[in-house]
């Protein structure tokens, strides 16, 4: 009887230590087989001559990293990708905070305007492409077609970069925002009414309150939304690629991103993964250098805002 | 004692995990099938069939299984002709998952002709004299391997506008169309001037880069010498003098609507009258048809400049790596003689590419109401017969044609460059390829 209960301590005892380990193993196993293992492996094969269909030869050090920052698209592709970034990542998080702000007031049949915003996420980002080609259309396209009404002369979506961004960026910001919102708002709610009314009683109007109150608070949440819509915004692809029926960013690779460039190497005319791999390294070491900057600069700024709602 | 439970509990469902991923890793069904070097004839086999867009095979596909009770066919179908190559690609690079029977496109054929291994050897005395010369020639390796049988062509005709003709005062009959452009390009692109002048906006044809389409198909040696290296660019005169007439014509003349071929702004034009003409292969019928509906007016000439040409078509190959090499050999056999392709014809409109199928009545008296009760047949079947070069399309040409073709979208389609520039960016890429 008292050998049994020590044995049911010491299990008791290995169950405390273990099980937590246990628990979150699936999580680290599934990771290691789809995650640790591609990232080591995509190492491995950027440093060979790794052709799509005759598989690996010779290791070639880095030459690969070398003649892909030596070809003029690849800076093209960089330009792209943060353009297009920029061009959805920012407009998208600070119309998300206002649009989580609005649906966060006293509002009638709040559960319809809250699902409303998540609609355009619900939508395949593929078929969001389809529709925005018909809006976008050069010569035949709805956008063109009210400019034209208006007077002004229509936009090359396809031929101008910094257009085809903009338009690819609308993409983006459509399906994204309002998921954004909804994340925004479930911070919002989180932050106790008293410090509102604590505010309201200071003296602070509607802006004041927002500025001082509602912004510093959501300062984990922006961070956390900053960094999935960096790495989310730097490996887009669905959207560029759909953005003409070629799917290769354009003749002059005006909205060829990283990522599409990745495809281009491995599986377009050069066919070499040994490049596409060193390609998917420098992205990965990118998202990684933008993700610290923006989690520094977020942070500064909220902190620094924080710091005079104290005062 | 319920720790211990919950214990073995975590334990059993990581281990099911792991054999849930692991069994996603095997092999599939029919790959475990047993082998076909004991090829007995009436083995219960299942026969995996990828095709894309339309072959028109899903009724011969019940035929044969009717008439082979032991054969079971499971027909996989991509919807582009690209979707296709990448999955061709993705799995030979993978060495499993290809169907039995693959079906590929001649544009990337060549690639895929660097790798005869890949492929069971198809070649059979009994087949010799069934296709066209230049078809069976291309799949063929220089010690005498036949990696696929040949489906269908693309013989190239001229499909134009009737009623936009006649308000420019030309000729509509398909036969004085046929007259007046008779003869090589520039009479194409002369006429093409003269319609221009006269007909108040509307382009000649529809995109630079098909009409190069065309013109390429007609060149002995586009991009790549007959051993398979590669013409540098920058030296390749032939390709440039077209580049210069295309862009010319294109630009300076007017005469292209400036499309890109599939892009959305294409498919509306038909609807709004932007163009005139277009080099029309048999299976671009069907696309207009569709594209145009409601619109009267297009119709078929029996001419092409510069004599014939051909744009597409496709083969059957079978993959190495496939369990049932001589099931499969046998049923690409069986859909790729003239009786059955001329019913894909009948159901798709696929061009067949068999030599007795091109005199066969069924073929011959088939018109398209559409094309203003065209004889369709008739003038494919002799727009194939002219067709006199078969492009040497080595491992790149994929590669290097589409540099081309950028070059001319960037001036034709989106204007970011003049001729030259654009020229001048396609050899900086080809440079990026890295070939020589």
């Amino acid at each position: 009887m008292n050998q049994q209960l020590t044995r049911s301590q010491r299990l008791s005892r290995l169950d405390v230590k273990a099980s937590p380990y246990l628990y979150i193993s699936p999580f680290f196993i599934l990771f290691f087989i789809v995650g640790l293992f591609p990232l080591v492996y995509t190492a491995w094969v950027s440093v060979h001559d790794w052709h799509l269909i005759g598989g690996q030869g010779e290791m070639v050090g880095l030459t690969n990293y070398i003649d892909v920052l030596q070809q003029p698209n690849f800076f093209k592709a960089l330009r792209n990708t943060f353009s297009i970034f920029l061009l959805s990542s920012v407009p998208q998080v600070l119309a998300a905070i206002v649009i989580a702000y609005l649906l966060d007031t006293n509002l009638r049949a709040k559960t319809f305007w809250r699902m409303g915003v998540l609609l355009p996420y619900v939508v395949a980002p593929v078929a969001v492409s389809l529709i925005f080609a018909k809006i976008f259309a050069d010569q035949s396209g709805l956008v063109n077609a009210v400019l034209e009404i208006l007077g002004t002369s229509p936009i090359g979506w396809h031929a101008d970069p910094f257009a085809a961004h903009v338009a690819i960026a609308t993409m983006v910001n459509f399906r994204w925002t309002g998921y954004n919102a909804l994340i925004f708002l479930a911070a919002m709610q989180a932050i106790p009414r008293e410090i509102y009314e604590a505010a309201i009683i200071d003296g602070a109007n509607r802006w004041r309150t927002f500025f001082s109150v509602t912004v510093p608070m959501l300062r984990p949440t922006i961070i956390f939304v900053v960094i999935t819509s960096t790495i989310g915004g730097l490996q887009i692809f669905d959207e560029p690629r759909m953005f003409d029926t070629l799917g290769q960013g354009g003749a002059d690779r005006q909205w060829m991103t990283l990522t599409m460039y990745i495809y281009e190497l491995g599986w377009g005319a050069q066919k070499s993964f040994g490049r596409a791999a060193a390609v998917s390294w420098l992205l990965f070491l990118i998202i990684i250098a933008v993700g610290v900057i923006n989690f520094l600069i977020t942070r500064s700024i909220a902190s620094s805002s924080s710091g005079k709602a104290g005062r | 004692m319920r720790a211990a439970i919950r214990n073995l509990a975590a334990v059993a469902c990581v281990g099911a995990l792991l054999t849930a991923c692991s069994s996603g890793n095997g092999t599939t069904p029919d790959a475990t099938q047993s082998g076909s070097a004991s090829a007995d004839p009436n083995e219960k086999v299942t026969l995996t069939v990828a095709t894309f867009n339309e072959f028109g095979y899903e009724e011969l596909f019940e035929e044969y299984m009717a008439d082979n009770p032991n054969v079971t066919i499971e027909a996989r179908k991509a919807a582009t002709s690209n979707e296709a190559r990448d999955n061709m690609n993705t799995r030979l690079a993978a060495g499993s998952g290809l169907a039995d029977i693959e079906a590929i496109e001649i544009d990337w054929l060549t690639e895929l002709m660097q790798y005869p291994d890949k492929f069971v050897d198809l070649a059979d005395s009994e087949l010799d004299g069934r296709w066209l010369e230049w078809k069976s020639a291309a799949v063929t390796t220089e010690d005498g391997k036949v990696i696929g049988y040949g489906t269908d062509i693309g013989p190239e005709a001229i499909c134009y506008r009737a009623d936009l003709f006649e308000k420019a005062g030309f000729p509509t009959d398909r036969e004085e169309v046929a007259d007046l452009l008779e003869g090589d390009w520039d009479t194409y692109f002369n006429v093409g001037k003269d319609f221009v002048a006269k007909s108040g906006g509307v382009a000649w044809f529809d995109s630079a880069s098909a009409t190069f389409q065309g013109m390429v198909n007609q060149v002995e040696n586009p991009f790549e010498n007959s051993d398979g290296t590669p013409i540098p660019l920058s030296e390749n005169d032939e390709i440039k003098a077209i580049y210069d007439d295309i862009a010319t014509a294109a630009t300076d003349d007017n005469l292209s609507a400036g499309l890109a071929q599939w892009s959305e702004d294409w498919t509306n034009a038909f609807q709004t009258d932007k163009f005139a003409t277009m080099l029309c292969p048999g299976w671009m019928l069907g696309v207009i048809e569709g594209n145009a509906q409601g619109v009267e007016g297009w119709d078929i000439a029996n001419v092409f400049p510069g004599g014939g040409g051909n744009w597409g078509g496709s083969y059957l190959t079978v993959p190495e790596q496939g369990a049932n090499h001589e099931q499969a050999k046998k049923l690409a056999a069986w859909l790729t003689a003239p009786e059955q392709q001329i019913k894909a014809f009948q159901a798709k409109g696929t061009f067949p590419s068999q030599v007795e199928a091109l005199e066969d009545p069924a073929l011959l008296d088939q018109t398209n109401a559409f094309f203003n009760d065209a004889p369709t047949g008739q003038i494919l079947a002799e727009r194939a017969k002219a067709i006199e070069v078969a492009p040497f399309k080595g491992p790149n040409y994929f590669a290097l044609a589409q540099l081309v073709t950028d070059a001319l979208n960037r001036l034709d389609v989106e204007g970011t460059d003049d001729a030259a520039g654009s020229w001048d960016k396609a050899l900086e890429a080809y440079n990026a390829l890295g070939l020589s």
